[in-house]
């Protein structure tokens, strides 16, 4: 298996678990490559991407935009607040007007679910999801699988717990998908109003209590409280969530064994993690924000190959 | 059907890598200012073996010898399933000489892209080329090996195939020619 099943990247839910490998495996030599005193490759020389972002965005739009041009691909960069989406214009007029330009692969973050399939159903494009509303957040699954990959050897029978606004989080929708295909447990972790009620259909183990869950897993993801997003009050005060959720240095250190401390950032240090936790040697916050452009060259990589 | 024939058994093989060894003897003497770089993913089994035989002759405890891949170099990654291997240049090419090592010169397409890839190790003094087997008839571009094992004739629909003990169980180059 050397080529990708799909012809985009809407979400993890539509990868087999060969496409996740062969991503995985591509964003290995990646690694390398960025690594190099040279970090630039010239596989893309004839690819001209354009990054969407209807939403506020920096390591993701960063990232994507490094790897863009490590692969030696032209890029252009939008933003929906300085453009004209504000004077009323649809998403498939703007898009339609950008591949006009001759672009090959579309790379958007948006804030409605379900927006890049919608996108990839009415224009002729390669699409990468870049994070839509609350549904998936592809490459940041797959980073974080390779990141686990990467300290643990294998992600097979590794047990990860996701802890917080699961409710509101791409991330952890897409992380379940990508690690179940993968072969590793997974459990969600948070308050309940903030756990959505059918989870468990995923086939994700439920816990409310937070040192009951990090005593079982190997990896816990620390997921942002994603304040913007709330229309209405989930927990009584963010001091009581911080209480029975956050994770602080005394809870890491009572833990039996040393588990691995992720993040998607951006962190709010002191609600989810404290400084001391996000800084400790068990933390592979950065690891990750590192692995996420090798990971999005492998992607972007192997889907102009089917262009 | 494909009919096979023996260009080379594991024993000129041999004769074949020992010559090539010597020759290069002759041009980088101690090998203190020379490295070996072997292309991904055939090329660098005859790199390693000449690394092991030059070591034996020279009585010298180490050659720097690396893995090159060129996949992301490459102008015809679209219209092919390419697989990415392992780059390994644990050294600075900087001011080198470098003997680039690949088993089949054919277009030259993958030592054009092989001297790209290179280019992010630093700037060698001197690059030359190592095949064992020039297929001088199906150049596409000009590009010329300084050492050759063996140049053989041959037209596009045939294959040359040389396997190694390594991965193949037995050292033996063999040309398939349609009937």
């Amino acid at each position: 298996m050397n080529k990708l099943s799909t012809k985009h990247l809407l979400g993890i839910k539509d990868l087999t678990a060969a496409d996740i490998q062969l991503i995985l495996n591509t964003a290995e030599n990646f690694k390398e490559v960025i690594n190099r005193p040279i970090k630039r490759v010239p596989s893309l020389r004839d690819i001209t991407i354009a990054n969407l972002f209807f939403e506020n965005s920096t390591r993701t739009k960063l990232s994507f935009e490094l790897a863009e041009k490590r692969l030696s691909a032209d890029v252009i960069n939008f933003a929906s607040s300085s453009s004209s989406v504000s004077k009323g214009e649809t998403l498939i007029d703007t898009v339609n007007n950008i591949l006009a330009m001759k672009v090959d692969m579309i790379v958007m973050r948006h804030p409605n679910p379900g927006a890049a399939l919608f996108l990839s159903k009415h224009v002729e494009s390669k699409i990468i999801n870049a994070g839509d509303g609350a549904h998936e957040h592809p490459t940041q699954a797959l980073l974080d699988a390779f990141s686990i990959k990467e300290k643990l050897g294998e992600v097979k029978g590794k047990k990860i717990v996701i802890v917080g606004d699961v409710l509101h989080s791409r991330v952890a929708l897409s992380n379940i998908f990508c690690l179940q295909k993968l072969g590793a447990e997974v459990m969600v972790c948070g308050p309940t109003t903030l756990i959505p009620k059918y989870i468990g259909s995923l086939g994700v183990k439920v816990e409310h209590n937070l040192r009951k869950a990090l005593t079982w897993c190997d990896v816990a993801n620390m997921l942002r409280i994603q304040m913007e997003r709330q229309d209405i009050k989930y927990f009584p005060s963010l001091r009581e969530y911080i209480m029975l959720f956050g994770l602080n240095k005394k809870l890491l250190d009572s833990l039996s064994k040393k588990i691995l401390i992720m993040h998607p950032g951006p962190i709010n240090r002191g609600v989810e993690i404290t400084s001391d936790v996000a800084d400790s040697d068990q933390s592979i916050i950065l690891d990750q924000v590192e692995n996420g452009v090798a990971v999005r060259m492998a992607v972007l990589f192997l889907l102009a190959g089917r262009l | 059907m494909m009919k096979p024939r023996i260009i080379l058994d594991s024993e000129h093989l041999e004769i074949t890598v020992t010559r090539l060894c010597y020759q290069l003897i002759e041009v980088h003497n101690d090998f203190s200012k020379s490295v070996i770089i072997g292309l991904q993913p055939r090329g660098i089994f005859l790199a390693h073996r000449i690394q092991k035989r030059l070591i034996q002759i020279l009585k010298k405890k180490d050659i720097q010898c690396g893995s090159l891949d060129i996949t992301f170099y490459r102008d015809d990654f679209r219209t092919k399933e390419l697989v990415p291997n392992a780059t390994e240049i644990d050294f600075i090419i900087e001011d080198k000489n470098v003997i680039l090592v690949d088993d089949v010169l054919f277009t030259g397409r993958t030592i054009r892209a092989g001297l790209d890839a290179m280019q992010a190790f630093g700037r060698p003094n001197d690059v030359e080329l190592l095949v064992l087997i020039d297929r001088r008839l199906s150049r596409h571009l000009p590009i010329q090996a300084k050492y050759i094992g063996k140049t053989i004739d041959s037209i596009v629909s045939e294959k040359v195939k040389v396997e190694w003990k390594e991965i193949d169980g037995a050292d033996k180059v063999t040309l398939l020619s349609n009937e």
